[in-house]
């Protein structure tokens, strides 16, 4: 068996944050705020009719706004992302998860652009989701929270924005579901999103797709300690989000970056056979997928699925009728390599563009790292980024 | 300005101001640059080369990373006032599909193209015995991306069996325009065409 050097949680590192805190490179000590609406009466209405509030949406900002109020943009989280996109928490080894984009002279430039980014309706991050307290029970909500839709995500979000004073963005964007909820922005407020940079995402959920999650979420409720949901201040279902961990890990890699990353070596144990990981790639997925639990809440994972499942941008119509008359500017970006949101699903977004008339720039970037690329591959997302949002700046102005 | 390039020259003073131009291998996208700063186009691009489609994003073009062979089938009938295929024609897999995709798509199509038959090419052929390599087909036989060798000629022929009517027609010996004999003279030529 070979003996390799560095543990797993160095590998992944590696790839995913610089391993520096000289926050002249970035944005420094951050903070999330919390902005809290939508009290009874006055509840939000979701997609599905019910009514639900009140609502807390945790939320960053970086960069000022400008007097005009026209360098805002909001960008736009993944299934298990949060506010934290760039900059360090105090005492945090690790920046928010997208500092490689945003901060001063990076693609996000916070030198010219105000940020906001906010954790989704239904996360487990600081936002309302299931595992925050029922008011009217004073028990967390599990499954007595609502089905909640990319939709209603953007649309509580909307209330944030009005509460920040922000009328207009300059540019709404995001990656993976980040991205569906940057195409929804654009089909729900169009007159509110002055540019739009959709990134490794789709229109619709494929049923590739919605079996994957469908695994994620069989996993969980597998799990004995799940419980209905009803797990709260309890033995938790761990090894349940665990494999859906894991299978999420799977569909973000591609097979050479699993290669290059794992290749076939062993892990460094002596221990007699018994189905313990003695590969690398399995002892990085239990790993990944041991931790999770730690951050995330299993019902959050329930319920933002079934919410990426559900979208569905062209609404039963074609897509170009959803985008038809539509003035906001389209960069879309995807990765060769990436097989969860492959490419052909950006493709049909531009193709949309083209056919309702919509000026739209169509990009796609070779990049080993699957699905991940998004988090990864800096240098020419952030040339297609920077240069887009000079234009998008110019036509925001002239507007 | 300084040095325009000739073809350019010729399409920009083609392409009728403030119209919508679909430009078919833009490459760095200086040509869709010149129309939108000159003419007030509503410019939009299609480059399969990385490189090129970083620089014209870079200049603010809208542009998608797309292979002409296929890229037009969603545009609607004469959803462009012109469609430009400028010293693209001869790399396309198949001309015929892009050539009637690119006039159902357009009301006018301008196109150029790098004239084979040009008389320092011939020169080569004949007293050299070596594949040509000039300004207008700068490429050595192993690295060329033109897939087709067509001359002056050739092009007007391939739109008179096709019913493809050449509306008016511009000859370049590098800067300078020719007149007579062009498919000696010329290396590169340009093309309005329609139905």
């Amino acid at each position: 068996m070979k003996k390799t050097d560095n543990s797993n949680r160095e590998r992944h590192q590696k790839h995913y944050s610089p391993s520096t805190n000289d926050y002249s490179l970035n944005h420094g000590i951050v903070e999330t705020k919390y902005y809290t609406y939508a009290h009874p009466p006055d509840e939000l209405e979701l997609e599905s009719g019910e009514k639900f509030g009140p609502v807390t949406l945790a939320y960053e900002t970086y960069g000022t706004l400008n007097e005009s109020r026209s360098n805002a943009v909001l960008i736009l989280h993944a299934l298990t992302g949060d506010a934290h996109a760039a900059g360090f928490h105090e005492g945090d080894r690790d920046p928010g998860w997208w500092d490689n984009m945003i901060g001063p002279g990076k693609a996000f430039d916070t030198n010219k652009y105000f940020i906001i980014c906010s954790n989704v309706l239904g996360g487990c991050k600081g936002s309302t989701g299931p595992s925050s307290t029922d008011p009217k029970t004073g028990k967390p909500y599990g499954l007595n929270f609502p089905v909640i839709t990319i939709k209603d995500m953007v649309n509580a979000q909307r209330y944030l924005t009005d509460y920040l004073g922000i009328g207009k963005f300059l540019s709404v964007a995001g990656g993976s579901m980040g991205g569906m909820q940057a195409l929804q922005w654009v089909v729900s407020y169009p007159d509110r999103v002055g540019s739009v940079i959709p990134i490794a995402t789709t229109a619709n959920h494929s049923p590739q797709q919605i079996a994957f999650n469908e695994v994620g979420r069989q996993a969980i409720m597998a799990d004995p300690n799940w419980n209905d949901g009803d797990y709260y201040g309890k033995e938790l279902p761990a090894k349940g989000l665990g494999v859906a961990r894991m299978v999420g890990h799977i569909t973000y890699m591609s097979d050479v970056s699993m290669s290059e990353k794992f290749g076939r070596r062993f892990k460094d144990i002596k221990k007699p056979f018994k189905f313990s990981p003695e590969f690398e790639v399995e002892g990085y997925l239990q790993y990944r997928g041991d931790n999770f639990i730690k951050r995330f809440d299993p019902n959050s994972y329930l319920y933002i699925t079934k919410a990426i499942d559900y979208f569905d941008l062209s609404n039963g119509r074609g897509l170009y009728e959803s985008l038809k008359g539509i003035k906001t500017r389209f960069l879309i970006i995807a990765f060769k390599s990436d097989w969860l949101y492959p490419a052909y699903q950006s493709q049909e977004i531009a193709r949309a563009c083209k056919l309702a008339g919509v000026e739209a720039i169509y990009c796609e970037l070779s990049s080993t790292y699957g699905h991940d690329a998004f988090l990864v591959e800096v240098e020419e997302q952030s040339h297609l980024i920077k240069h887009f949002l000079e234009r998008a700046t110019r036509d925001f102005n002239q507007a | 300005m300084i040095s325009i390039r000739p073809d350019y020259k010729a399409i920009l003073e083609l392409v009728t101001p403030g119209s919508s131009v679909l430009d078919l291998g833009c490459g760095n996208g200086d040509l869709l640059t010149l129309l939108v700063s000159e003419k007030k186009v509503r410019g939009q691009g299609i480059e399969i080369d990385d490189k090129a489609l970083f620089e014209c994003v870079a200049k603010g073009l809208n542009v998608f990373h797309d292979d002409i062979d296929t890229g037009l089938a969603e545009y609607g009938d004469k959803s462009f006032d012109f469609v430009i295929i400028n010293q693209t024609f001869q790399q396309v897999k198949r001309p015929d599909v892009v050539m009637r995709e690119a006039m159902r798509v357009g009301r006018k199509v301008i196109i150029g193209i790098p004239n084979f038959a040009h008389i320092k090419a011939r020169f080569q052929m004949f007293s050299g015995g070596r594949a040509p390599v000039t300004q207008a087909l700068p490429f050595e036989w192993h690295d060329t991306p033109n897939l087709h060798f067509l001359s002056i000629l050739d092009f007007i022929e391939y739109c008179s069996k096709r019913t493809i009517r050449i509306e008016d027609s511009y000859f370049f010996w590098k800067s300078r325009r020719v007149w007579i004999f062009p498919n000696l003279f010329a290396d590169t030529g340009i093309f309005v065409i329609a139905e």
